[in-house]
């Protein structure tokens, strides 16, 4: 109840959080998808490749996002981005590419061979045969690997407030320095919603994309 | 039409070559059949031809021309490619399917149109209803049947086809083959054909290549490889039955017994029953004017009655066509227990009958080339 309190009268300021949150997780899964979705085609083609690919994905998937917000101070320092909203796209955008690059890499090497065959006995150049047969077909589970991004990053996204990239973190930090529950419970609701809603929409989304004839 | 020479693949790695050397030619409009066990290098040498195996040595032609010097993806584009996978799209609709090929080479979208609506109809699926379904929502015949049209989409002379009914049940794919049959001798394409079943292979194919370890062992008419096997290997690989499977290759109406005994619905039952006796018959059959069959009549039926025929006869109980195979004929007499079965045209037309008798000797006739049974069945021709 509290909390519903506080947010009615932090309306405006609770906005302004949320359209940041919004807009550092929008610009990181937009570079994500542009940078993972080619990569993850790519690695399809060398198989040495995709191992060192996925396996340095992996690591840094494992690093706590506290400490990698820490690494990357010293690093973009050198370039005057060492806190703020920059550092932080670029966490997310390292975090979201093992989801995407990982889905886009299983998903195009599961379209069956026998359907690669015909395409290409048919005369479908390699390229037709990817972005005609394999992509299509893939692109159910490449989403659903940029949803996990999506909803990852909106998560990820709370803790960058702590170097300053704004964001409805910047509730769940100041509620833990003032122990002002109604403000941590706000930016954990906040940010809950956000990720659902967001999720629901690139459902949608995917809905629209998908050719019906893949729905199971 | 397709001439290979001396085409040999051996893959990377291997000394051992996968298709040794192989020279046939295919004729045109023909179905060549390649079969043989598995490994046996069939599927290789088919697919060496739009050369989604690359070839290591030899030539193939098609019409005359070279193709080795041909861009891959043109020459592929130029031939029909149908797998027993069948490899539909699961994304595209049946239309967007079968249109790949036109729309590579830049059809416009109402020749493309006219051309799906034409193969639909051909191959029995109606265009408003199927054109916009997904191929999750065909069954495996229909699938199946879709494949094949993709395949003749741009209308090639030439077409590859890797055991296009293998994954359908056997009896779909009867149907399958003789509708593929039907279509072909409309449209006579010049097809290579990869099977393993020897049952399809004769009954589809205009010549036969039996292929062993990536070697070509016989390449013959069905008939001849039936009757002649070239060695011990086609012996045992062609089976046993291959005396049976002759009734594959044999239509009704090389057996039938044309213009055989029968009376008209008109004549009087007192005067036919009169000359059945006489002639020791113990059943006629009766025709309406213009030869149709209605029926037969026997002794019994015809005992004590006062009328016309026609008010006695009883319909037969099963009719073949004289365009179908001597197998499908004596399949029917067995599951109805009958000696004889009637053959009648589409319309119903009295063409003939066939009898078991006949069938046996046809039977023997693979061992005694030029049988003399035959001449005694064909003269019947009396009218009562």
């Amino acid at each position: 109840m509290e909390t519903w309190q506080f947010l009615i009268n932090q309306g405006p300021e609770t906005l302004k959080l949320a359209w940041e949150h919004a807009w550092v997780v929008a610009v990181a899964v937009t570079i994500a998808i542009f940078t993972g979705v080619p990569i993850g085609i790519w690695i399809t083609f060398n198989r040495q490749a995709a191992e060192i690919v996925l396996y340095i994905a992996g690591i840094i998937m494992t690093i706590p996002s506290i400490a990698l917000f820490g690494i990357m101070i010293p690093i973009l320092s050198v370039f005057g981005y060492g806190i703020g909203t920059v550092p932080a796209i670029v966490a997310l955008v390292l975090y979201s590419q093992l989801p995407i690059i990982r889905n886009t890499y299983a998903a195009i090497k599961n379209v069956e061979p026998s359907i690669i065959d015909a395409g290409t006995g048919m005369g479908m150049t390699r390229a037709q045969v990817l972005f005609k047969v394999q992509v299509p077909m893939a692109l159910s589970v490449i989403f659903a690997g940029v949803r996990v991004a999506v909803v990852m990053s909106i998560g990820i996204g709370a803790i960058a407030a702590y170097i300053g990239a704004g964001g409805l973190g910047h509730y769940i930090f100041m509620g833990i320095n003032q122990t002002y529950d109604a403000m941590i419970n706000a930016g954990a609701l906040c940010v809950a919603v956000m990720a659902i809603i967001t999720d629901y929409v690139f459902g949608w989304i995917e809905n629209r994309l998908v050719s019906k004839g893949l729905r199971t | 039409m397709i001439e290979l020479e001396r085409l040999t693949k051996i893959y990377p790695g291997s000394t051992i070559p996968a298709v040794d050397s192989v020279s046939l030619h295919v004729n045109k409009g023909e179905i060549c059949i390649l079969i043989g066990s598995s490994g046996c290098g069939k599927t290789t040498l088919m697919r060496m031809i739009n050369r989604l195996e690359p070839i290591t040595s030899g030539t193939i032609k098609i019409n005359g021309k070279d193709l080795t010097p041909m861009d891959v993806i043109e020459l592929r584009r130029s031939i029909g490619y149908a797998i027993q996978q069948i490899g539909l799209f699961p994304h595209m609709t049946v239309f967007e399917n079968i249109t790949v090929v036109p729309k590579l080479l830049g059809w416009d979208k109402k020749r493309m149109s006219e051309r799906v609506d034409e193969l639909l109809t051909m191959i029995n699926m109606d265009p408003a209803i199927y054109r916009e379904r997904y191929p999750r929502e065909l069954s495996g015949g229909q699938a199946q049947r879709i494949g094949v049209a993709r395949a003749m989409a741009a209308n090639p002379p030439v077409m590859l086809m890797d055991e296009p009914f293998g994954a359908i049940d056997p009896i779909n794919r009867e149907v399958l083959q003789d509708e593929f049959l039907k279509i072909q001798e409309k449209l006579k394409k010049t097809i290579v054909f990869v099977t393993h079943d020897i049952h399809e292979a004769v009954k589809m194919g205009d010549r036969i290549a039996l292929l062993d370890a990536g070697n070509l062992i016989q390449y013959a008419t069905p008939e001849e490889l039936l009757t002649q096997p070239k060695n011990q290997f086609v012996k045992d690989f062609v089976g046993a039955d291959r005396a049976l499977k002759r009734l594959d290759l044999l239509k009704v109406s090389d057996a039938m017994m044309k213009n055989p005994v029968r009376c008209s619905t008109e004549d009087a039952s007192e005067k036919i029953l009169e000359r059945m006796i006489e002639k020791d018959l113990h059943y006629l059959l009766v025709t309406a004017p213009g030869s149709r069959l209605v029926g037969y009549v026997n002794v019994d039926m015809l005992r004590g009655h006062k009328g016309v025929v026609g008010d006695v006869a009883r319909p037969m109980s099963v009719t073949v066509r004289p365009s179908q195979n001597l197998k499908d004929a004596l399949s029917k007499m067995l599951t109805y227990d009958i000696g004889i079965v009637v053959a009648v045209d589409d319309d119903g037309i009295l063409q003939g009958v066939l009898n078991s008798k006949t069938l046996v000797s046809v039977v023997g006739e693979t061992y005694d080339e030029h049988g003399g049974h035959w001449g005694k069945i064909t003269t019947g021709g009396r009218i009562l």
